[in-house]
């Protein structure tokens, strides 16, 4: 390999021939990793493909079956998170991982012994907060903190302990696009201070355009190496799924039917306010704007998870009142919520009860269970939805993501509800995964179920929905018919309120 | 023989599955029948029978003595034994009363002259049957030298044996009552624990239970002579008292989303504390003789609180099984948000498994002033830690959505059998309590193996990467 050669000296991090087993499944098989000084690199590759593995491995969390770590050329055994962190290997998650209920400072200043230097160890993270180019309040507890400013003093916390190696595992899952792109100039801004930083994402434009290489990983293996101006988006995609796509997205559904849901000027203080839509048999309204807009607090309301403090809400013209979830089900509401671990799946239960949890009288008479009845239904959908066939008794947290999600909409699939609600539907889910999701979104409209949409994935907003309703603050920013394409800008526009875009 | 290949085939991958299944599933069962064969061996003890259990051990010896030569002596003392032992003799078909020459409650010398009397008259017995005691005497040990002729009559002893006073009869039915009422408490804390709570209130809700049973039999259906009416009357007031501390605890727990933990800490200060006031401090013993059928009355030869162990267990187990409420446990238990957004009806679940910990403490209590005829406001005492003992033991996680309401059976018996096995040993108190901690630390362990964070940490410390 001769892409690190360009910078003359050795690289920094240096892998060689990784591998690492489960049991029943090879993760990693040979893969070479080089990371040089003042570099980004790329790591992409499908759900499954091998990447966090190698993540852990790096980070010390995971001891490889076999292979070499170097850094800064000299042979090095990380049998623990705290090894990794004494090389200056720093991991951020996708999942946060400060401490909510500790101030700003005292999370950076967290692994440090001994006593706490008040005034100076704040002085110091108001500083570090500084550099990331936000303004923080390094007294602020951090659970007051949006998702970005608390990933940048995660990453404030990396380069406090010096951190030469930083991996992003992730890290614009759940940012809006402002977020994402001082991300990308702090990232770009401390390359040039020589930290090497090795970026994670599904997301391939971010990829093209933030990194000097690309590692595509494929079933354990190192696929394919691109680097500089040859990282072209469709390469990605072809050596990670080692087939062309057809088309990103499924054709969009023709003319929907009458309304079925409607909310007139629905508030709940303090989260969203006057919230007035419509959606359609057989349509998407994608619900798009910056995290925070109030688009999964709106869906919460709909689903009756919460309460609204004002307006009304319509189902085939008749006023309901949702006063919990139970009472949305059997009106034909569904929630898929955004965070599959925290509010969709039962971990420690197998799939078939995870499958079945909602829809359990279907399958008793009088409180009782019929399993074989129960077994059937859930055969017939693990079919249908394409899930590892011998999964019936596994417990659902040895799924990966897509299929997470997958037996999630399995379970609304079989509960035939006409009102579909989806909260970020593909975040983190691999490509293939992805296209079979919209693939059966297209199938539920087909079929005149009405869903409501909301991502924070622009390409795919566009890409599937009829009506885009635009959030900002609380509130409806404004709706774009979608019958055309609009473009990504004119999204944009209304979801940080630059121009008022036209309303329809 | 070739179509019924793949057959055999099957079957024998049906035999591994279930053979797997059996050993994931019960390994707590395996655990119990160990730590039963422990304590049989620990138990044995050599002994000789005496009263009934001696008579059945010579009836066929001396029913062969008298076939051969005719008759035999019988000597014997007056003590309890003793005449458990003739009674016995008398009651063992084949021995004709004719036969049998009986020297009872007479001394030694009394013992020799009648003996002596015999032989002068010729009248020499086939053999003589006494106890051990009596069989240490003298005369008898050196019968050969005093009497002429007696020398070579074979003295009937029962034999020495060597038991297990762990397998004793009688000592397993008492670990199946001693079991009983922790058991029955533990099933509604198996349900608590189970949907993510739990409940410190059991112990004091016995005590309540317990005297508020005594004192509506006492002070309303007319105490001692009181009919089954008004004792049922009692035991319907304690259960449903019990419940009703249950549902406060449950409200407390859903309605205010107060933590589990403190609401029940609370619940637990305030029944013991009422229990207290209820009794004046006193036992109340003025119920009926017939009261403590409940507990220890035997219609089919085991003990009532056995069978309502047995019943309770069946239904609980069939509920969390078989039944979609049992499902709902464990979605609640699981996660709280998912269930909810499920349509699971969270609050309605939670409040049953607070009121079921609630009223089956309350026939816990019913059954212990029943075995005890009365009723204390002291009963119960660190019954809550037995209980959770027995619980986490069985296998159920105490962070809720997994466990199993067999697993608390086998816990609550393992730890009746420990105990038990301890007292047998003559383990003292202390030392039990040592052993109790030592016991929940290694369920605690179990568990933790099956999650694998164990492994992952041995793992680290002893496998480098080459």
């Amino acid at each position: 390999m001769d892409d690190h050669s360009k910078s003359g000296d050795s690289p920094l991090l240096q892998m060689r021939g990784i591998s690492k087993a489960y049991p029943g499944v090879q993760a990693l098989d040979g893969v070479d990793l080089d990371l040089c000084k003042g570099e980004i690199l790329g790591l992409v590759g499908e759900n499954g493909a091998g990447k966090s593995t190698l993540i852990k491995i790096i980070a010390g969390a995971l001891p490889p079956d076999r292979g070499t770590i170097r850094i800064d050329g000299e042979d090095v055994i990380l049998d623990s998170p705290r090894t990794a962190r004494k090389y200056g290997i720093a991991i951020i998650h996708q999942e946060m991982s400060l401490i909510p209920t500790l101030r700003v400072w005292e999370n950076i200043f967290l692994s440090r012994h001994g006593w706490v230097h008040r005034q100076e160890e704040r002085r110091e993270a108001a500083r570090l907060v500084g550099l990331m180019g936000l303004e923080i309040n390094p007294n602020a507890y951090c659970k007051q903190l949006s998702v970005g400013e608390q990933q940048a003093v995660e990453i404030a916390t990396a380069i406090r302990v010096q951190s030469n190696i930083l991996v992003l595992d992730e890290p614009t899952a759940s940012l809006s696009k402002r977020e994402v792109a001082r991300l990308h100039e702090l990232l770009t801004r401390l390359r040039k201070q020589g930290i090497a930083i090795i970026y994670i994402s599904h997301r391939l434009e971010e990829i093209t355009e933030l990194c000097d290489r690309v590692q595509v990983l494929r079933d354990g293996c190192t696929q394919e190496v691109y680097c500089g101006a040859s990282i072209i988006r469709e390469d990605l995609i072809q050596s990670m799924i080692g087939k062309r796509l057809v088309g990103e997205f499924p054709p969009r559904a023709p003319s929907p039917g009458s309304t079925r849901l409607k909310l007139i000027e629905l508030s709940r203080r303090g989260f969203v306010r006057d919230i007035s839509l419509h959606v359609r048999r057989g349509e998407i309204l994608g619900i798009t704007g910056l995290v925070g807009s109030g688009r999964s607090e709106l869906l919460r309301l709909i689903c009756g998870a919460d309460q609204p403090t004002s307006g009304m809400m319509k189902i085939d013209e008749m006023p309901v009142r949702l006063n919990n979830p139970r009472e949305a089900l059997a009106a034909g509401v569904c929630l898929l919520p955004e965070d599959r671990k925290s509010a969709g799946l039962f971990l420690g239960r197998s799939t078939m009860e995870n499958f079945s949890m909602p829809n359990l009288s279907y399958f008793s008479s009088a409180g009782f269970l019929n399993r074989n009845k129960e077994s059937k239904a859930f055969a017939k959908y693990v079919k249908l939805m394409k899930l590892p066939l011998h999964c019936a008794g596994r417990m659902s947290n040895t799924l990966s993501g897509g299929n997470q999600q997958k037996l999630l909409f399995a379970r609304w699939l079989f509960r035939q509800c006409d009102i579909i609600l989806l909260d970020e539907p593909t975040r983190g889910i691999d490509i293939a995964a992805r296209y079979e999701i919209y693939q059966l979104v297209r199938t539920l409209i087909d079929e005149g179920k009405s869903i409501v949409m909301v991502s924070s994935d622009l390409a795919e907003v566009i890409g599937m929905a009829n009506r885009i309703l635009v959030m900002r603050d609380g509130a409806v920013a404004g709706e774009l018919d979608n019958s055309n394409n609009v473009s990504q800008s004119d999204v944009l526009a209304l979801a940080y309120g630059a121009t008022d875009a036209t309303k329809h | 023989m070739s179509l019924l290949w793949p057959m055999g085939q099957r079957m024998r991958l049906n035999i591994e599955k279930m053979a797997k299944h059996v050993f994931v599933e019960y390994s707590m069962l395996f655990v119990l029948f160990g730590l039963c064969i422990f304590f049989a061996i620990a138990t044995l003890e050599t002994q000789i029978p005496t009263g009934q259990p001696a008579a059945d051990q010579l009836a066929p010896i001396i029913r062969e003595a008298i076939q051969k030569d005719g008759k035999i002596v019988l000597i014997a003392g007056l003590s309890t034994d003793d005449k458990d032992f003739i009674d016995a003799i008398d009651k063992q078909p084949g021995i004709p009363e004719n036969r049998m020459t009986r020297i009872i409650g007479e001394s030694p010398r009394r013992v020799r002259q009648k003996l002596e009397g015999m032989v002068a008259r010729g009248d020499i017995p086939a053999g003589i049957i006494c106890t051990r005691s009596i069989s240490h005497w003298s005369l008898l040990q050196n019968r050969d030298k005093i009497f002429n002729g007696l020398g070579n009559i074979p003295l009937l002893l029962p034999r020495e044996r060597t038991t297990s006073n762990f397998l004793k009869p009688a000592n397993l039915k008492n670990v199946a009552g001693q079991s009983a009422v922790f058991a029955i408490i533990a099933i509604g804390m198996t349900l608590v624990i189970i949907t993510g709570g739990i409940d410190l209130s059991v112990g004091s809700l016995v005590a309540l239970s317990a005297v508020t049973c005594a004192m509506t039999i006492r002070d309303l259906c007319g105490g001692v002579g009181a009919d089954w009416g008004g004792i049922l009357i009692g035991v319907a007031a304690a259960v449903l008292v019990c419940a009703i501390v249950g549902f406060l605890s449950g409200i407390m727990v859903t309605g205010f989303g107060m933590p589990p933990f403190i609401v029940t800490l609370a619940t637990m200060s305030i029944a013991r504390g009422l229990a207290q006031i209820l009794a004046e401090g006193q036992s109340v013993y003025q119920v009926p003789v017939d009261f403590s059928w409940l507990a220890v009355g035997k219609p089919i030869g085991i003990p009532n609180e056995v069978i309502v162990m047995i019943v309770l267990y069946i239904g609980a187990h069939v509920l969390m099984t078989k039944t979609t409420l049992g499902r709902w446990f464990y979605a609640v238990g699981s996660n709280r948000e998912a269930a909810r957004l499920s349509g699971v009806p969270v609050a309605l679940v939670l409040m049953i498994a607070y009121v079921a910990s609630g009223a089956l403490a309350g026939v816990g209590g019913v059954l212990e002033a029943s075995r005890l005829q009365s009723g204390s406001p002291l009963y119960g005492g660190m019954y809550e830690l037995y209980v959770i003992t027995a619980v986490v033991v069985g296998g159920t996680s105490l962070s809720g959505g997994d466990g199993k309401i067999l697993g608390t059976l086998y816990g609550a018996l393992a730890i009746a059998v420990i105990r038990n096995g301890m007292n047998l040993m003559n383990i003292e108190s202390y030392t039990q309590g040592v052993v109790m901690g030592v016991l929940i630390l290694v369920a605690v362990f179990i568990d933790s193996l099956k999650r694998g964070h164990v492994v992952l940490w041995l793992r680290r410390l002893f496998i480098r990467p080459t």
